[in-house]
């Protein structure tokens, strides 16, 4: 076993026992990281010094006997986090020489307590993507078939925890962006309630689905994680003042008794064999451990994806309306006067995902069209959030397949829009209910590629999908097979 | 047609994005097909329905009126394509 | 043909908070460009609002002011547009629920009240500013943020003015009762208090409104006359000629007390206005409104009517004391010590006022304070100055802050009532004007006041000008 191989708990236990460094830590993924990212490029910035100083001082912490559980831990970000003083980019090149003056408030968090921080991981365009191809700086490969799509928009979050080039991430999940790619590339990703973690100091795509989490390479890291930056914060006034759990005590509830919803929906035809395998399979396990499973209906499914490509990018034409080339970002050298600066500087810095979407947003809030389309999704989301209440009046969790087929090949679904949209309909929903969700490694396609599960929980209880996947992570051991890098 | 090609330059003109023609072609054809998508949500009888803007349920978020450390001009500009002074520098608007 | 003019008035008050609407900078006016900016005014990414809670409650208390209803559910909506001046690419302000709305203003115009109905009040943040800035070599614009994000109060009112001189008397209330309130420091040259003007016209006896011209850019109440007068000539020229009044936002020109079209400039707006999803609904209860009722001041109407009723004041002198909270103070501050309310009005509206605009003091710096004035007062009632005397006193007072006692002591003004004293003056005067005495004697009584002049002249001012008069008049006709 490498030290890039270990779990946060288990470098934790090595760090306290003294047994390794923080500085040996950090060395060893910085080394696996020029090993191996040249064929992932789930990297956008390396920070060697930085990482190296921050490991250092985690030492001299671990040292005078203060220690987290993330202290000297090397943990990537993905580049939508503001980073002080550390090129922050989006994935897009309208932000590629951006160096913002702060941190945001899940960073200070995982900075305070001591963790390290590699890089900053590659991603969508502005979280705008379901593949990690519309990276400004090259898609990501997924480590477990270089041919195939990490999934995205935290596609390098979650390739970055397959191909070990760091012990944890964190990502963003505006429509599955944490669990999609984590399902893709057999990792534990979640996706708390909206109003868990602050999304101060994180690039908006979609102010009222963004949502910050963990990817790990298990449950026990993803319940550290979560502990770590969840909690109220003063600087988002979404931020929700409830208390923050100790997640890890919770891991070990187990499942017997407790009431797992299959919404009817979610189990169609045209699901892929393998993943339907994968998910029958995941059923007769939880009901061997005592679980009650019952069938649910989500009536208002189909709606989702219309609905959440209205909210998602009328929000994101008003959030992407500051990169005007006027106080940072990119600034086309070719402008007569100032609209020509606005239009060029934009049109050049921001690739054509973003620009779809920035398009379709600003037509649906446009005069005469606003009560037709975005009040329209608004109180389509009101029912699809209805949904969900009236679902967990029955059962404890969902269980859902987390997307339709295992990874797809990079370039395969780049030529239509709409289909590459809809592959995000077990997702999507979760975050216009504004509840939580986790992917959970639950076995692998004939062909060798990972495919997810999804547990879905009530609002602010992340504790009981966490506690119900660490009982299905106990029993199947998927998480420790690792990609063939 | 949900949406013209005029309609299409229209948006990029509000949205303050210099488009090729071909991106506007491109534009038009799958923000049409998005849209005819998008259409099924009239199926839906949304009367007397209330929007929702935040899935949880939140109001009252405040701060009080306390002062906080500015950043300082040099952050403020240093990542400023261009300046002039302590200001930032735009070109001029040509009427 | 006769034209009657429509006026309705947009007014931006800027709010006296410490810090601005959604982050922690500084409001203050004036300091270095971009100094007084964050990750939040600034526009950065990632960075977020957070509501200031005093603007809340600024915004309650000029709805009650001003007899607004109270939104109990407030949002905040986005409306978007690009311009350097302000950072998001949106304004973050109020559109369908604004905070305040329903409410209206009683004004006094030629002895009639006029009331002026207020649409509604709502809350919203300044942009910066964009300026052309005096530096060599850059013929560019300039973008100063310190002022993006200050918080502002958008008021405005019904189409409801006929006049200029309303319009006026409206602004003049408004800006009289924002200062009361304390929520605005009143400053126009600063643009603390900005106001656009909505002008049309329609003919006489007719009830439909013409097309209306949108007046931008008018920094002081003369400006706002001059700019409505403007407009009023110029739409008349066209009305007449038979042509139409295009709908348009027209920059007013200080310099040349002209408006013109900033058409061109603008292109078609589409504000896209949608709820900012990240901030979250401000729901304001009963028990908040009545707090907020219970720090309300003595508004100017009341305080007036009040001096009118309980002080037995003319309307005159009620109508300047309430002028500003300040000087109203100062009169209540100085009756309480000394309860003669119409001397003390005459003081505080005379001398006080007087010397204060002669050094352009504000009635808060007045070197003179309640107290002092009251002890002026005191002296001369006592007697122990007169009434000529106490005005040199007062001049004195105001130069060296001195109490009124030391100065009187100092400079040795103590009135005269020392009647040996007193009659030792009145004989000298008569002995040295025989023919006057005669003259008075044989009827010309009219030359009484000349004999008191003199006396008083000879007792530099110090004698007791009541025993004077009735001292003369013994000895005249005696």
């Amino acid at each position: 076993m490498e030290i890039f191989d270990l779990t946060i708990h288990e470098l934790h236990e090595k760090l306290q026992a003294k047994e390794l460094s923080s500085v040996e830590a950090t060395r060893a993924m910085l080394a696996r990281i020029e090993a191996v990212d040249d064929k992932v490029n789930a990297y956008i910035t390396v920070t060697p010094e930085q990482a190296l100083a921050e490991a250092e001082a985690a030492d001299k912490r671990i040292a005078a006997g203060d220690i987290a559980t993330l202290t000297g831990i090397p943990v990537g970000l993905k580049d939508i986090f503001i980073t002080k003083g550390i090129r922050t980019t989006c994935g897009s090149k309208i932000l590629s020489n951006f160096i913002p003056p702060y941190d945001g408030t899940a960073v200070a968090r995982l900075k305070e307590r001591g963790a390290v921080i590699v890089g900053k991981l590659n991603q969508d365009e502005f979280a705008m993507g379901s593949s990690n191809e519309s990276s400004y700086f090259g898609p990501v490969k997924n480590p477990w078939n270089l041919e195939c799509t990490p999934g995205g928009s935290s596609g390098g979050s979650a390739a970055a925890i397959a191909a070990r080039t760091a012990t944890a991430t964190l990502g963003t999940d505006t429509g599955g962006s944490i669990r999609q790619p984590a399902s893709h590339c057999s990792c534990v990703g979640l996706k708390p309630t909206y109003g868990r973690v602050s999304r101060y100091g994180v690039i908006a795509y979609a102010s009222s689905l963004d949502q910050v989490g963990p990817l790990t390479r298990d449950v026990t890291d993803a319940a550290i994680m979560l502990g770590a930056v969840a909690g109220y914060d003063q600087m988002d006034s979404t931020s929700v003042n409830t208390p923050v759990p100790d997640y890890v005590a919770g891991l070990g509830a187990g499942v017997k008794g407790l009431k797992i919803g299959l919404p009817s929906q979610y189990f169609i035809e045209g699901l892929d064999p393998d993943v339907k395998r994968a998910m029958d399979e995941a059923i007769a396990l939880y009901k061997s451990l005592g679980a009650e499973i019952r069938e649910v209906s989500l009536p208002h499914t189909e709606y989702a994806v219309a609905t959440y490509y209205i909210i998602a990018t009328a929000e994101a034409s008003s959030n992407l309306a500051r990169y005007d080339g006027v106080r940072f970002g990119h600034r086309t050298e070719d402008a007569r006067g100032l609209a020509q600066m606005y239009a060029k500087s934009r049109a050049e810095g921001f690739g054509s995902e973003v620009k779809r979407r920035i398009m379709l947003g600003t037509y649906a809030l446009s005069s005469g069209y606003y009560d037709a389309y975005y009040l329209k999704a608004q109180k389509v989301r009101t029912l699809i959030q209805q949904d969900f209440l009236n679902a967990f009046q029955e059962v404890d969790v969902l269980l859902t397949p987390i997307a339709p087929t295992p990874p797809f090949k990079i370039g395969e679904k780049l030529a239509d829009p709409l289909q590459m949209y809809l592959s995000d309909i077990f997702t999507i929903p979760v975050n216009l209910a504004g509840t939580c969700g986790l992917s959970i490694p639950a076995g692998f396609s004939a062909a060798g590629l990972p495919i997810g599960l999804q547990l879905i929980g009530k609002p602010f209880d992340e504790q009981t999908i966490l506690s119900t996947a660490y009982s299905f992570e106990r029993e199947t051991q998927w998480h420790q097979k690792t990609a063939p890098l | 047609m949900k949406i013209t090609r005029a309609e299409v330059e229209h948006v990029a003109k509000l949205a303050r994005l210099d488009l090729s023609d071909p991106e506007l072609d491109t534009l038009t054809v799958q923000m049409d097909s998005i849209l005819t998508y998008v259409e099924k949500l009239n199926a839906l009888d949304t009367d007397g329905i209330v929007p929702t803007s935040h899935a949880v349920p939140m109001e009252n978020a405040f701060r009080p009126d306390e002062r906080k450390d500015s950043i300082g001009v040099e952050a403020a500009l240093a990542n400023a394509p261009q300046r002039a002074e302590s200001f930032f520098r735009v070109p001029k608007v040509i009427e | 043909m006769k034209y009657q003019v429509v006026i309705g008035l947009e007014v931006h008050t800027q709010l006296t908070t410490n810090t601005k609407i959604f982050c922690g900078c500084s409001t203050r006016f004036g300091a270095e460009p971009n100094s007084q900016t964050c990750p939040v005014c600034l526009g950065f990414p990632g960075a977020l609002p957070v509501l200031n809670k005093k603007v809340v409650e600024y915004a309650i208390r000029a709805g009650l002011a001003t007899n607004c209803s109270i939104t109990k559910r407030n949002v905040f909506a986005r409306k978007n547009y690009f311009y350097p001046d302000l950072p998001k690419g949106y304004q973050i302000s109020q559109f369908d629920l604004p905070i305040c709305q329903h409410g209206h203003l009683d004004i006094d115009i030629e002895g009639e009240t006029r009331r002026i109905g207020i649409t509604r009040i709502h809350m919203e943040e300044d942009a910066g500013k964009l300026v052309h800035a005096d530096i060599p070599g850059v013929d560019d614009s300039c973008v100063d943020l310190n002022r993006a994000c200050t918080p502002l109060l958008e008021i405005v009112s019904e189409p409801d003015m006929r006049s200029p001189d309303e319009a006026i008397a409206y602004l003049k209330k408004l800006h009289q009762i924002v200062m009361y309130l304390g929520i605005c420091d009143g400053n126009l040259e600063e643009g603390s208090f900005r106001c656009d003007a909505n002008v049309s016209l329609m003919p006489v006896g007719s009830s439909t409104f013409g097309t209306r011209a949108e007046l931008k850019n008018i920094n002081s109440f003369k400006f706002i006359k001059q700019a409505i007068e403007y407009e009023m000539e110029r739409q008349a020229e066209i009305l007449d000629e038979g042509g139409r009044i295009i709908q348009e936002t027209r920059l007013f020109d200080p310099n040349t007390g002209t408006t013109r079209s900033m058409r061109g400039k603008e292109e078609a707006h589409d504000y896209r206005y949608f709820p900012d999803p990240d901030l979250v609904p401000i729901i304001i209860s009963d028990e908040w409104i009545e707090e907020a009722r219970g720090t309300l001041p003595e508004l100017p109407e009341a305080k007036r009517a009040r001096f009118m009723t309980d002080l037995a004041l003319p309307e005159y002198d009620a109508e300047v004391l309430v002028a500003s909270r300040e000087l109203a103070q100062y009169f209540e501050d100085t009756f309480t010590l000394f309860p003669q309310a119409k001397t003390v009005s005459n003081w505080v509206m005379g001398e006080v006022t007087r010397a204060l605009n002669d050094d352009g003091r504000s009635i808060s710096d007045c070197p003179v304070t309640p107290a002092l004035l009251a002890d002026l007062l005191k002296l001369m009632e006592k007697g122990t100055i007169s009434g000529k005397i106490a005005k040199t006193v007062f001049d004195e007072m105001y130069k060296s802050g001195k109490a009124p006692e030391k100065i009187v002591e100092e400079k040795g003004l103590v009135q005269v009532s020392d009647t040996g004293a007193i009659e030792a003056m009145i004989d000298e005067v008569l002995e040295k004007n025989p023919g006057q005495v005669a003259e008075y004697r044989g009827g010309k009584e009219t030359l009484f006041g000349f004999f008191v002049g003199q006396v008083m002249r000879a007792s530099k001012g110090k004698a007791n000008p009541a025993l004077v008069n009735e001292m003369l008049l013994k000895k005249l006709n005696g």
